[in-house]
């Protein structure tokens, strides 16, 4: 009898990876212009240095590792770890923030385990982590939204402005009046008011916070979208949402004037990015491998 | 030399490394290597305390029975951690801060334990002693790699604070790689340790298949071995 054993992975199409990877990108193009639209064109350079450096680094491992080049560049899943990470963090942090998370993301935490498929953790996020950790000056720096500068939005940085900032570390004054915490921060470290007083009180909040409210539909956009491709099921990003709406509700009822409340949380901060783009990265992983 | 002192000097330094190879010892390995001068103190406590106990544990081989060993060793490791405690705070207190509960931690340290009972429990003094040396040495110049890597990405410096450890003449030593360094704090909190070290091992890994593959080439140019090695991962 001729039984014949398929393993895993059990792939119909060709190079499923270089689909998933073009939809994941295309599904950051709301984030990507919701962010320019209320930070300026910061994101959109931290966009290009992110994916310039992704690839040289994804190039020169390949390259050592005497993998095909061209085959692995062109199925993406390094442009989105770049975009991942540009998309994170701040967006005038300065050039070498980016690029030194892009080298952690794609040599250590992609090439050193084996390269695409064998990495256990996300690389955008051990990326992220490691930023995080080692720059929390530059990493929690947030130019203020668009919409808080009210009649001085012309002093948003111009997108020369912008380069130069993001390039030299020198902003002419004009971001350092407009940076700040985000708004979680704010509510945080809040030195003793209730929930209530720091709202009233701390314009990131009470103006600023729409944009951050945009940001998350944007992201929260492209999730839906993904869904609706059949990238990843809907279940991993609604358990994560579900869990923490659920949560924040129970403290929010529980002491509405020391916690901020389910809202906040879910359209306030990363939250959307994280359960529609990071949550679901390990569903990425089984696509398959070319021997 | 004779050609059994040098096995057990290579073996110390390279083959058998504890750090690299054994994998032993790792607690304070990753925890102190924040800068060169704490790798060099905890290295020379360590080293000292594995010929101390190497030379105790050869001398009374005969004497120790089998079932109880192992306290004996301990009880041996434990006296000379103590003394060598005793010592850092008399002659580098500051360091001894610095270093703190990882001193009197050697005692837990598996490379001394596992040298005590793999070897000095069943070879003669002279070979004892070189085998706890070497050993010392190879584990002592893991740290104050791993503490360079650490100390220049992590604060951009190299051979600070020297004075810790060689009086006030050594505060000069400091170099300074990079002026005006921002630091990296990744590699001076514990996972750059953990990253660090991982890198280490896979140099070590790779200059053995370098000279391995040139040796085959050499001897053997037809025959494909293929060999898989298993390490301990405690300690």
């Amino acid at each position: 009898m001729a039984l014949i054993h398929l393993s895993s992975p059990h792939v119909s199409k060709a190079n499923a990876t270089n689909r998933v990877m073009r939809l994941v990108l295309l599904a950051t193009l709301p984030a990507i212009f919701a962010l320019t639209l209320f930070f300026g064109w910061g994101s959109l350079i931290q966009l290009f240095i992110a994916s310039t450096s992704a690839l040289i680094f994804e190039a020169i491992c390949l390259r050592l590792r005497k993998r095909p080049v061209m085959f692995f560049l062109r199925d993406g899943s390094a442009l989105v770890t770049a975009f991942l990470i540009a998309l994170a963090i701040p967006p005038f942090a300065p050039w070498w923030v980016v690029v030194i998370g892009t080298f952690s993301a794609i040599v250590v935490a992609k090439h050193l385990y084996g390269g695409l498929g064998n990495n256990p953790f996300n690389p955008a996020m051990v990326a992220y982590a490691l930023l995080l950790i080692s720059f929390p000056v530059e990493m929690t720096q947030w130019n203020a939204p668009f919409v808080l500068l009210g009649d001085h939005w012309h002093l948003l940085a111009s997108f020369k402005e912008s380069l130069v900032i993001i390039f030299s570390g020198i902003n002419h004054g004009l971001i350092d009046a407009y940076t700040g915490a985000t708004p979680l921060e704010v509510l945080k470290h809040r030195s003793g008011m209730t929930t209530e007083e720091v709202w009233r009180n701390n314009p990131v909040l009470s103006q600023g916070v729409f944009a951050w409210y945009g940001i998350s539909a944007a992201w929260l956009m492209g999730g839906i979208f993904l869904i609706y491709r059949k990238v990843f099921t809907w279940h991993a990003p609604f358990s994560m949402l579900v869990t923490l709406f659920i949560l924040s509700s129970l403290f929010y009822a529980g002491d509405a004037s020391n916690f901020a409340d389910p809202f906040v949380h879910l359209g306030v901060g990363a939250t959307m990015m994280c359960a529609f783009f990071h949550c679901n990265r390990s569903r990425f992983r089984c696509y398959q491998q070319p021997r | 030399m004779n050609p059994e002192f040098r096995k057990i000097s290579l073996d110390g330094l390279w083959h058998n490394n504890p750090a690299l190879v054994q994998l032993l010892g790792l607690c304070p390995l990753l925890a102190v290597t924040g800068s060169v001068v704490n790798a060099i103190g905890l290295g020379i406590a360590t080293t000292v305390v594995l010929i101390g106990s190497n030379l105790t544990v050869s001398l009374f081989r005969h004497q120790v029975p089998e079932a109880v060993r192992l306290p004996i060793f301990v009880m041996i490791i434990a006296a000379f951690v103590t003394a060598i405690e005793l010592l850092m705070q008399a002659y580098t207190y500051e360091l001894f801060l610095i270093l703190g509960i990882f001193i009197p931690l050697i005692v837990t340290n598996c490379a001394i334990m596992g040298r005590a009972d793999a070897f000095a429990s069943r070879n003669p003094v002279p070979a004892s002693v070189l085998d706890g040396l070497m050993m010392g040495v190879g584990f002592t110049l893991v740290l104050i790699l791993l503490g360079a890597m650490r100390e220049a990405l992590g604060a951009g410096t190299l051979f600070s604070n020297m004075h810790l450890l060689f009086g006030e003449g050594a505060r000069a030593w400091q170099i300074t790689l990079v002026d005006d360094y921002r630091g990296f704090l990744f590699a001076a909190l514990p996972p750059g340790a953990f990253v660090g070290m991982g890198l280490l091992i896979a140099a070590k890994n790779m200059i053995d298949a370098k000279l391995k593959s040139r040796k085959e080439k050499s001897t053997m140019p037809l025959t494909d071995t293929v060999t898989s090695k298993r390490v301990r991962v405690t300690g």
